[in-house]
């Protein structure tokens, strides 16, 4: 029973129309979850941009307000005073949806993430694949955005987007089904709940290919090749500024968001914990994943393009493949929980290790 | 059959945040695969050659100082060699040792700069260049102690240096040269044996030893490639051979070698700095007596040296005037560079950008 319902069946018993009763908890959930999103992002954004300072020798932005908390505000009202610049050779409808696409859903994601006891928008029994589904369909908008720029550093990020995120679909939905498996369902909410042990202990391969995989999904270091400011400048949105920008740069920290939700959720028990709110344990754990980004950002030169894809059909794919089959065999033998964490993690470290040994990354000079 | 795509022009430069100035190429690309490549330089030609024709062979010292603008010192010395060489000065050794000195500090913070800008151009965000920006902040501070200034210095003059050690100096050089080593630990420590740093730069980009000897290449580049030459080995000018150091070496010329033979250097410099701490005489003159209006003999003299980007040459034919006939500039970069196109062809964008980085060239030689 969600927060929604609970709020649904009050309505009833105050005899609302029938559809105000449908109509009122879904505006009000939805308008409730953007302004979490936009909450959260603009603190993430603080945040990124503090611990980039803290790694990197110097103190972030510290003007605006105590420790700079407003500095992403001020930086909202500078990016809306921008003038919107359309080149003149750009397909200017697309170029004006691709923003849009990209943002629009990313806000969609988080209708299935349960950010506290109950606190989730719709309880979907397929929630899992509902969010891989929904975030693939990003990456036409960024295609969509490097081909109407009619730029060519953009149209190379545009192939390298295309590659990269389709490639890395396929191992983040494999790791994904060993989730599954241990919890017997698709659903945000059960799976919290079968997690009496975080899933990260029982499956940490999984894990590890999901973070990936991931990160990758979400262009972040060491796989930001869509916009590697050193190679192609800012890639796919490169003619893109005023709001149009901000709705890349926001959607670039709402998947941020969106995806440690779904790692939270997934791997890290949720909102889960003891003593604290559980709304403030996922909080936490959100906040710990992306402080690891930040981190790897901050630290980890980029993989190249080729090397980027070796790693995803060489490394993650055959890994995830073994990591679900070894799953379904021990949730299908019904091991017990304490010897699969010993078992998964031994397998774990084996594999890398093999992996590491037998392949490279390889790539090479291209005989022209 | 392989499919073949058709190239498209990709103009990188003149303003490209990889480029480290104002350097263009017009790069033909089959994909991310450069299979074409024209450097085109020029776009920071100031006429310095020129324009010393014109001014006393004093006034010409500042100009030498916006050459390579990473490393004005050495500048400053190759030229204020060369008019020695024509004039016949001694200079005291007391101002060479001051010349050394500054020398090899100015190649610790020249490297750092190659370095920290080719781990960045890798896509290491800015956090290797802002730890290596720490120690050059000493470095400038040690600099403006001296010459009032911190980038370029105009330190040098004919026949010794402009002004003799503040009080401040030699504890501040001392305390550098303890904390040094530690530092460059850290450095290494950072990122050295990065597995994504080693398969994006071993093996790429290669020059070989036979080619790196035939366009003439010198320093980290040439010794990356496996010669051991060295100017201040090889044909001591000052002191140099007064000190105890070694040249290393890289055994395969590829991007990973020129990075870390620049490690090295630094570890060489710190070595050669500690020995000239130790040996410079306690007073004596620091300039020998050159007139302002200085007029060399008839004749011709070339002085070089090694610099930190490699042999730096100054070409002076005098005749007997104030102001030098001619003044040819022999730019170690602007020779390095010209390997670009072996080394670049059959890479891909990425590897051109950190290829073209691990040279580590500054435009304001190259145009001079």
């Amino acid at each position: 029973m969600t927060l929604l319902d609970q709020f649904q069946l009050l309505l009833k018993a105050e005899n609302w129309p029938d559809w105000a009763v449908y109509l009122t908890p879904a505006v009000a959930g939805i308008l409730l979850i953007i302004v979490f999103i936009l909450t959260i992002v603009i603190v993430f954004i603080w945040w990124e941009r503090r611990l980039l300072g803290r790694f990197q020798l110097r103190t972030g932005p510290n003007r605006c307000g105590p420790e700079g908390i407003f500095q992403p505000i001020a930086t909202a009202i500078k990016i809306l005073l921008k003038e919107d610049i359309v080149p003149e050779k750009a397909d200017k409808l697309i170029h004006f949806m691709a923003p849009v696409i990209v943002f629009v859903p990313i806000l969609l994601i988080f209708a299935v993430i349960p950010i506290s006891e109950g606190a989730i928008l719709v309880d979907l029994n397929v929630g899992i694949i509902y969010v891989i589904a929904i975030s693939s369909i990003s990456v036409i908008g960024i295609f969509m955005a490097a081909w109407a720029s009619n730029n060519k550093y953009s149209l190379i990020a545009g192939m390298r987007a295309i590659a990269q995120m389709v490639s890395y679909e396929i191992p983040v939905v494999l790791s994904l089904v060993g989730v599954a498996l241990v919890a017997g369902s698709f659903s945000m909410i059960k799976i919290v709940e079968a997690q009496a042990i975080p899933y990260v202990l029982l499956q940490p391969l999984g894990f590890m290919i999901f973070f990936l995989g991931c990160l990758a999904e979400m262009n972040r270091c060491p796989f930001d090749l869509l916009e590697a400011d050193s190679e192609i400048v800012a890639g796919y949105h490169i003619e893109y500024s005023g709001m149009k920008f901000a709705m890349f740069y926001l959607g670039e920290y709402g998947i941020a968001l969106a995806y440690a939700g779904v790692i939270a959720t997934l791997f890290l028990g949720g909102w889960q914990g003891p003593l604290l709110p559980p709304i403030i344990w996922f909080l936490i754990k959100v906040f710990g994943i992306f402080s690891v980004i930040v981190w790897m950002r901050a630290t980890l030169p980029r993989l190249r393009v080729d090397q980027l894809m070796s790693f995803a059909w060489k490394f993650l794919l055959p890994m995830a493949v073994i990591n679900m089959l070894i799953i379904a065999i021990e949730v299908l033998v019904g091991t017990m929980q304490w010897l699969m964490i010993i078992l998964n993690f031994g397998l774990a470290a084996l594999l890398i290790l093999l992996w590491s040994r037998l392949f490279t990354l390889g790539g090479g000079r291209v005989e022209v | 059959m392989a499919i073949r795509t058709e190239p498209f022009y990709l103009n990188i430069g003149p303003q490209h945040p990889s480029t480290h100035g104002v350097f263009r190429l017009r790069v033909t690309l089959d994909g991310e695969v450069v299979v074409g490549l024209e450097p085109i330089i020029g776009y920071l030609h100031r006429g310095i050659e020129k324009l010393a024709e014109t001014r006393t062979y004093t006034q010409n010292i500042p100009f030498t100082d916006r050459l390579d603008y990473l490393s004005s010192m050495t500048n400053n010395l190759a030229y204020c060699m060369a008019v020695e060489k024509v004039g016949a000065i001694k200079v005291p050794e007391r101002a060479e040792y001051l010349r050394i000195i500054f020398s090899e500090i100015m190649r610790i913070s020249s490297h750092m700069m190659a370095v920290g800008f080719f781990l960045n151009d890798l896509g290491a965000m800015m956090t290797p260049v802002l730890y290596m920006w720490r120690e050059r902040e000493k470095i400038m501070d040690m600099f403006e102690m001296v010459c009032g200034q911190r980038l370029l210095y105009n330190y040098m003059r004919i026949g010794g240096v402009s002004q003799d050690l503040p009080e401040a100096f030699m504890p501040a050089v001392k305390k550098f040269l303890a904390e040094m080593p530690r530092y460059i630990d850290e450095y290494d420590q950072l990122l050295a044996q990065n597995e994504i740093l080693l398969a994006r730069s071993k093996g790429v980009g290669i020059l070989p030893r036979d080619t790196a000897i035939a366009i003439g290449a010198s320093g980290p580049v040439l010794r990356a490639s496996g010669v051991k030459w060295d100017i201040r080995k090889m044909d001591p000018y000052s002191l140099y051979d007064r000190f105890d150091f070694e040249v290393p070496i890289g055994d395969s010329g590829d991007c990973y070698d020129r990075y870390w033979v620049r490690m090295l250097e630094i570890r060489q410099s710190v070595r050669i700095l500690e020995q000239a701490v130790a040996q410079i005489p306690e007073k004596g003159p620091i300039r020998a007596d050159v007139p302002q209006f200085f007029r060399p003999p008839r004749g011709e003299a070339y002085g070089y040296i090694e610099a930190p980007k490699g042999n730096i040459g100054f070409y002076i034919v005098s005749d007997g005037s104030i102001a030098p006939y001619r003044v040819h500039i022999y730019p170690p970069t602007l020779i390095n560079i010209t390997a670009l196109q072996d080394m670049v062809i059959g890479w891909k964008v990425a590897d051109l950008i950190i290829i073209f980085g691990s040279i580590d060239v500054v435009l304001g030689e190259i145009d001079r």
